[in-house]
């Protein structure tokens, strides 16, 4: 794009074009996930899903700063990460029904989506699992002499595995190229933030392996993008990994059985009015109706994707072996 | 033919894979300088320096989670698990993600690496230091489970997991480290799942594993002397498991003896027992297939006592007897 079209920068960092792609993005998250969510009400869904409704802040600020040629390593809360990674919604859908055509041919579903081909190493069952598995990618990467980064995702119920700690240690020893984006939902599952921490903010374990950490507002696009650039831009430099915590909030349960005990209705309205869309949209001066255009795309989007899913085969029984082994 | 330890087989094997393709490369705990716990990875780090020999610091799932990661991403790694014990700390990596990522994925990613554990008892090193978890792995689809029980078998299925695209759990034994025998220099490979015959006999079978096939031999010396001829067959590779030899040999003597260290309950003896049931071979059994293997408990420090935990030369000679004999 060298038409040298001088475009103003939002908050000095994000252009506006890219900026209004991230929104539709976030709007086409929140979509896509209450769709699931109605599919799954119709019984028209298998198995689980985990929604990350009132996060999709995160996804919109972080993806973007990365290179194609980088690698992701998702959560199981990560459909939003996964679209921004530039996933395609109909091979997503398919997935998520559980169909041949989907990114994993049914074999993975929601909670295990990815696209090996696009280095988006997949989303994670087991919180934490993908931390390790970003010290051999970051290893790799310094041994095949690349200036790639890696995109290490997870929550804060992650933080407090064992995983954690051998993996940032090793990160930071070896100086990686890794950046761990720790979403802090507030909840591991029922687990409050308050009660599984003795500490303020978790990015202060930071200090213990002798790296840089840093909280953000997990709701805030710009605070998000400007610490995932700055992190990235200290891995590609051969400057070692950055422990990044975004705040945010999980607006649905956890998974489809939460039945939400352990917390109050009061405290989710609250940060429902802190809903990472709505203020996005009001810093790029997006008008009702735009907003409404956009809206309107994303659900037409979703519409074409369940029709292209739900008209895809299912797999063939004949290949259940298939994909064990090499 | 020249003869090497099974160690230097294992070393050999390494360096030559290290030589031939850069993307090879050792990572675990006293790889290094130390050149590993039991001296099989000395002198690599002199040759290839720290980028290619990584000692890690103790962290088992770091360990193992950074052979997932890089074989995901193009390299070829080979991971030490310094007791094999120890794999218990590195179970997630290894059974939730190296052993399943391809098929979650839809078949597309490709998990080329080898986890080399030293596995067994008879050091005193007691408890923690001494198991043999083999079928652990033999239960998770995914895995590919190697034993070798000579410095030959070491070198070219060493090899040959080396050049797998999945996930390989490769099993030494602490006993046979020292042992020596003919290995070629050059580089070769044994495919994984072909079972070996490793001495001819028509009274009876004994399919042993690691270090018992080295015993079953001493024991078969033993018994020869007495007219009973006994075939040993090591399937070096527990999955793929080839059972065509092991039934073809149940069919000519029809007696079987399965021996391995590892405690009995639950070990890979039921599957071989189970394997000749369901073959052809059921038919030509004159006797019940019997099980030789580790009593179902801890391995002791006590010298006496760790002897008599797992199978000795003595205990296969009186087996191989009583089932010739007709005892059972």
């Amino acid at each position: 794009m060298s038409e040298s079209k001088q475009e103003k920068l939002i908050e000095g960092v994000l252009e506006v074009s890219l900026a209004k792609d991230l929104l539709a993005k976030m709007v086409l998250t929140r979509a896509f996930e209450e769709n699931a969510e109605e599919m799954f009400a119709l019984g028209k869904v298998h198995g689980t899903m985990h929604l990350s409704i009132g996060q999709e802040a995160i996804a919109a600020g972080a993806g973007p700063t990365l290179r194609k040629d980088d690698y992701l390593l998702n959560t199981h809360r990560g459909h939003g990460h996964f679209l921004v990674w530039g996933g395609d919604l109909n091979r997503m859908m398919a997935e998520f029904l559980g169909k041949e055509t989907g990114y994993c041919r049914g074999r993975g579903g929601s909670m295990h989506i990815a696209d090996v081909e696009s280095n988006n190493l997949g989303s994670q069952g087991i919180v934490a699992g993908n931390l390790p598995i970003s010290v051999g990618v970051g290893l790799s990467i310094k041994m095949r002499k690349t200036d790639q980064v890696v995109l290490t995702l997870f929550g804060d119920g992650a933080s407090n595995e064992g995983a954690f700690h051998e993996s940032l240690n090793m990160a930071a020893i070896w100086n990686l190229p890794i950046i761990f984006l720790c979403e802090n939902n507030q909840y591991a599952m029922s687990m409050a933030f308050e009660k599984a921490f003795k500490i303020e903010q978790i990015s202060d374990r930071a200090a213990a392996y002798g790296m840089p950490g840093v909280t953000v507002d997990g709701n805030d696009v710009i605070a998000i993008y400007k610490a995932v650039q700055a992190a990235a831009k200290r891995a590609r430099e051969g400057n070692g990994p950055t422990l990044i915590e975004a705040v945010t909030y999980r607006w649905r349960g956890h998974s489809k059985s939460d039945r939400q005990l352990y917390r109050t209705r009061d405290e989710v309205k609250g940060w429902m009015e802190k809903d990472p869309i709505v203020r996005f949209a009001k810093l790029l001066n997006v008008s009702d109706e735009e907003f409404k255009k956009i809206e309107a795309q994303a659900k037409e989007d979703i519409r074409k994707a369940v029709e292209f899913a739900e008209a895809s085969p299912e797999p063939d029984v004949s290949t259940i072996l298939e994909g064990i082994y090499a | 033919m020249r003869e090497i330890s099974y160690m230097e087989a294992l070393r050999e094997a390494i360096r030559q894979a290290m030589e031939k393709d850069e993307r090879v490369f050792v990572i675990g705990e006293d790889i290094g300088i130390y050149g590993g716990a039991f001296g099989v990875t000395a002198g690599l780090l002199d040759q290839f320096g720290p980028q290619r020999v990584i000692d890690t610091p103790i962290s088992e799932a770091g360990i193992a989670g950074a052979c997932v990661g890089a074989a995901v991403t193009g390299m070829r790694p080979i991971g030490e698990i310094q007791f094999s014990d120890f794999v218990v700390l590195s179970m997630e990596q290894i059974v939730m993600q190296g052993a399943k990522m391809r098929f979650m994925f839809g078949g597309k990613a490709q998990l080329p690496f080898v986890m080399r554990l030293a596995a067994g008892s008879g050091t005193g090193a007691a408890a923690q230091h001494s198991e043999n978890l083999e079928n652990w792995f033999v239960h998770v689809p995914g895995l590919r489970v190697v034993m070798p029980s000579s410095p030959y078998d070491a070198k070219g299925l060493l090899l040959s997991s080396l050049a797998e695209n999945n996930p390989v759990m490769f099993f030494e034994n602490k006993l046979l480290y020292k042992t020596k025998g003919p290995v070629p220099e050059e580089m070769y490979t044994i495919p994984l799942g072909q079972s070996n015959v490793v001495r001819e006999g028509s009274h009876l079978t004994i399919i042993a594993l690691s270090v018992m096939v080295m015993r079953a031999q001493q024991a078969a010396e033993i018994l020869a002397k007495e007219g009973i001829e006994v075939e040993i067959i090591d399937p070096r590779t527990l999955n793929p498991l080839d059972k065509a030899p092991i039934i073809k040999s149940v069919i000519k003597t029809g007696k079987a003896l399965i021996v391995h260290e590892a405690v009995k309950t639950g070990g890979f003896g039921g599957e071989i027992s189970a394997a000749i049931m369901e073959s052809e071979a059921f038919a030509y059994l004159d006797a019940p297939v019997q099980r030789l293997a580790g009593l179902d408990m801890p391995i002791p420090y006590n010298r006496t006592l760790e002897y008599h935990a797992v199978p000795q030369v003595e205990n296969i000679v009186e087996e191989a007897r009583k089932l010739v004999k007709g005892a059972y």
